[in-house]
């Protein structure tokens, strides 16, 4: 090695880590590649879901009969806090950070992230953390059980009195989390704003994108309030601090403030980059360009602007003076505007397209389908008076998990397919993947929309045993999550198989516009290495017959060569 | 990969991006989101203030602010040495940064000293109530990012005296003398909410 001068005029990342191997070892090692460490993140993220999704069998088998009788009802606690944070911080915030990773630099033009040494230091955390978090299973008294909310007084209590019990674990581990979220979105932020290629102006940015910034900044203004709320609640319950201790002069509510003013916006840092999937999946495949670009780039800082001030529609019922109820209720309402624009722009984008049905279209469809209907149960309970009436209710849980799982989760699904062929280098088995939709799709539908009825007739939730009269619903809902069980078979299969046995796949098997399609397949370490293009003109230009970058044949023939 | 930063060619360098001022950017970004944690802190000790039932433990009086005016004064100008720092290192004056480097370093240490000493006279404790909580929370929470502060300018100064890298260090120093203007900053809005604010109450 030289000795390394350093020299303003050279913009590069720095280099991997001398020696890093470059065989399917590298995925189980400290590799500084964004596109290793994207994989990594979206394959610890998919074996969480499964983690996460058994916790959720559990909890269906058990409300498959009125009675709690398959699991006494504190293990229950247990399971549904577990099972929450399981999928929001083990599987949701990696699988998006893995999707980050593997798309900015690529849609960019960058030759990796900022900081890719930090970049790689975030992802190993996630492990760390889930270690810490699991482990508080075989700790005395087991995991946390007061939800991942973890409100006090509940989550302060500490009857066994040792200093390390499942809630001191799981305060532990999200903090954890906290850190490395922060230390990606420094790093994606960065990135965004330093590393475009040539010509690339803010309005010539995919949309994926700029939802991942706009959802990243969320991260940076929200995360730390989370973190500061989660130390006095670790003092709380472990050091005899008073903060959320009504007996020692605290304010329990106080808590509430801070966690919501972090986890409400959480719902747009996990849709947000969905949306982005969405605008990018929705003009391949329909071959038109983005109905409103602009609109639906800004659109995106918009909701995050929105979905700042719009928490305490979490605490309409705990003491919320009436004036600010109402403001909120306005302000939550208001959400609907943006979303709407991005919602339409599909519709328009969609309207006379020639649509191709391949997976990844069926998943985007669907999630829209299952999107227009979550995202008005949302303004429904964003009305006060609903939400006094069903805020404890099923109704609750079927409207998040629509957008949690049925949304977000089908934006996922729809991501990795399409991509598959660009990060893998080789095709996925198209018939496996519609088995997989299809099960994914009705096992989702039965199992959260007979839950609106249960909740709108009453059904409490966070209970293992509830009135008979909702039996049928409950047999129908665990009929259909242990659907969504069955269709991880053939996806697991569709994604082990092909990646090991698949097709080889062309630079561009879509067709598609965009930095990342120019590269071969899979990308080499650093992308487009010293020829960084030039772009000239806007994304999506399907049907206009506008070159992206200058001099796009070269880019063109080179990934064809590789 | 052995490639390293001086090998590569300089063509298709981006004409809008001069330097790699991504460390920079980075760290700025960094520093937003901690003066949020900050801010919840902040927000948190008012909001408990106002609608506690009680606040001071029993058989405390109040604060005494003489050491703590003494140590704002002292944080205050170590900030405007550092600002000094930064500027013979600009015209290359390495003898006159490192002078002034240790000085703020020393008035960094100090400002700890202070608070220790402030600390260990006090009648009351982390669990004597919201405010006991509060208070060593604040401070010791600010006090953490001093010693953090001073570490890092430890870590500066011992890199002025590597060959080659005197550069890199002039980003490290940019870098470490805002969070030591971003640590003061601090110190001010804490020094009027916990001291200032406790008289006039």
């Amino acid at each position: 090695m030289t000795t390394t001068k350093y020299d303003p005029r050279v913009l590069k990342a720095p280099h991997p880590v001398p020696g890093a191997p470059d065989n399917w070892k590298r995925f189980f090692s400290f590799n500084t590649d964004a596109k290793v460490i994207g994989i990594q993140y979206i394959g610890l993220a998919l074996f969480f879901l499964l983690v996460g999704g058994l916790l959720a069998m559990v909890m269906r088998g058990e409300l498959i009969t009125p009675p709690a009788d398959l699991v006494d009802p504190s293990v229950y606690n247990g399971l549904y806090t577990m099972h929450g944070t399981v999928m929001l911080f083990l599987f949701l915030f990696p699988v998006l950070n893995g999707f980050n990773n593997l798309l900015i630099p690529t849609m960019i033009g960058a030759p990796d992230m900022a900081f890719p040494k930090l970049n790689a230091a975030a992802f190993w955390l996630v492990p760390v953390f889930a270690f810490v978090l699991l482990s508080s299973f075989f700790v005395p008294g087991g995991p946390a059980s007061s939800g991942w909310w973890s409100y006090p007084p509940v989550s302060i209590q500490n009857p066994l009195g040792h200093l390390i019990n499942g809630e001191f674990l799981w305060i532990l581990a999200v903090a954890i989390s906290g850190v490395s979220s922060i230390m990606g979105a420094i790093n994606f932020v960065t990135t965004i704003i330093r590393m475009r290629a040539p010509g690339m102006g803010f309005f010539k940015m995919p949309v994926f994108v700029w939802t991942a910034w706009a959802a990243q900044t969320l991260q940076l203004i929200g995360l730390p309030a989370l973190t500061g709320g989660a130390i006095m609640l670790l003092f709380d319950l472990s050091f005899g601090t008073s903060f959320f201790r009504p007996e020692g002069g605290g304010d329990p509510v106080l808590y509430q403030h801070f966690f919501w003013f972090y986890s409400h916006p959480a719902v747009y840092v996990m849709v947000l980059p969905v949306f982005g999937i969405f605008s990018e999946l929705i003009t391949v495949y329909s071959r038109k360009p983005l109905f409103g670009y602009k609109f639906v780039a800004l659109a995106s800082f918009i909701i995050t602007f929105l979905g700042l001030i719009v928490w305490v529609h979490h605490m309409f019922y705990t003491g919320t003076p009436q004036w600010m109820r109402n403001l909120v209720m306005i302000t939550t309402m208001l959400i609907a505007v943006p979303t709407g624009v991005k919602v339409f722009a599909w519709l328009g984008t969609l309207w006379g397209a020639k649509i191709r049905l391949t997976t990844p279209m069926l998943f985007v469809l669907g999630g829209l389908v299952n999107f227009i209907f979550g995202g008005i149960t949302g303004v429904m309970l964003g009305t006060v008076p609903i939400d006094i009436h069903v805020g404890n209710t099923y109704f609750v849980v079927a409207h998040f998990h629509y957008i949690i799982f049925n949304t977000i989760g089908f934006g996922i699904f729809a991501g990795i397919y399409h991509w598959f062929p660009k990060f893998t280098g080789r095709m996925y088995y198209e018939g496996l993947g519609k088995i997989h939709f299809t099960l994914t799709f009705i096992g989702a539908t039965l199992n959260w929309l007979p839950l609106h009825w249960a909740g709108l007739y009453g059904m409490p939730r966070r209970v293992a045993s509830y009135d008979p009269e909702f039996a049928l619903w409950n047999v129908i809902a665990s009929i259909g999550a242990f659907m969504l069980g069955v269709a991880s078979i053939p996806f697991i299969l569709n994604i082990v198989s092909s990646w090991a046995r698949g097709a080889k796949a062309p630079a561009n098997p879509w067709r598609a516009i965009g930095l990342e399609w120019l590269l071969p397949s899979p990308p080499p370490a650093e992308n487009f290495e010293d020829d960084i293009p030039t772009v000239i003109s806007e994304p999506y230009g399907y049907g206009l017959g506008k070159p992206l970058v200058e001099d796009e044949e070269f880019y063109v023939r080179r990934s064809m060569e590789a | 990969m052995t490639s390293t930063n001086a090998d590569l060619p300089l063509k298709h360098v981006p004409g809008h991006i001069k330097h790699d001022g991504h460390n920079l950017t980075g760290f700025i970004i960094f520093l937003c989101s901690e003066s949020i944690i900050f801010l919840a802190f902040f927000v948190g000790y008012s909001l408990l203030k106002i609608t506690s039932p009680e606040w001071l433990p029993e058989g405390v009086e109040g604060l005494e602010t003489r050491m703590p005016l003494i140590n704002t004064v002292i944080l205050v100008s170590s900030s405007f040495v550092a600002y000094f720092a930064e500027r013979y290192l600009h015209k290359e004056n390495l003898w006159g940064f490192r002078a002034m480097w240790l000085l703020t370093m020393a008035m960094g240490s100090y400002f700890v000293y202070g608070q220790y000493v402030e600390w260990s006279e006090l009648a009351f404790s982390l669990s004597s109530g919201v405010f006991g909580g509060t208070f060593y929370l604040l401070t010791g929470f600010h006090g953490l990012h001093v010693i953090t502060g001073i570490l890092l300018m430890g870590l500066m100064l011992a890199r002025s005296f590597r060959p080659n890298n005197y550069a890199k260090g002039e980003m490290g120093v940019t870098a470490v003398s805002l969070f030591w203007h971003f640590v003061d900053v601090i110190w001010i809005i804490l020094y009027l909410l916990i001291y200032v604010w406790q008289r006039t109450s």
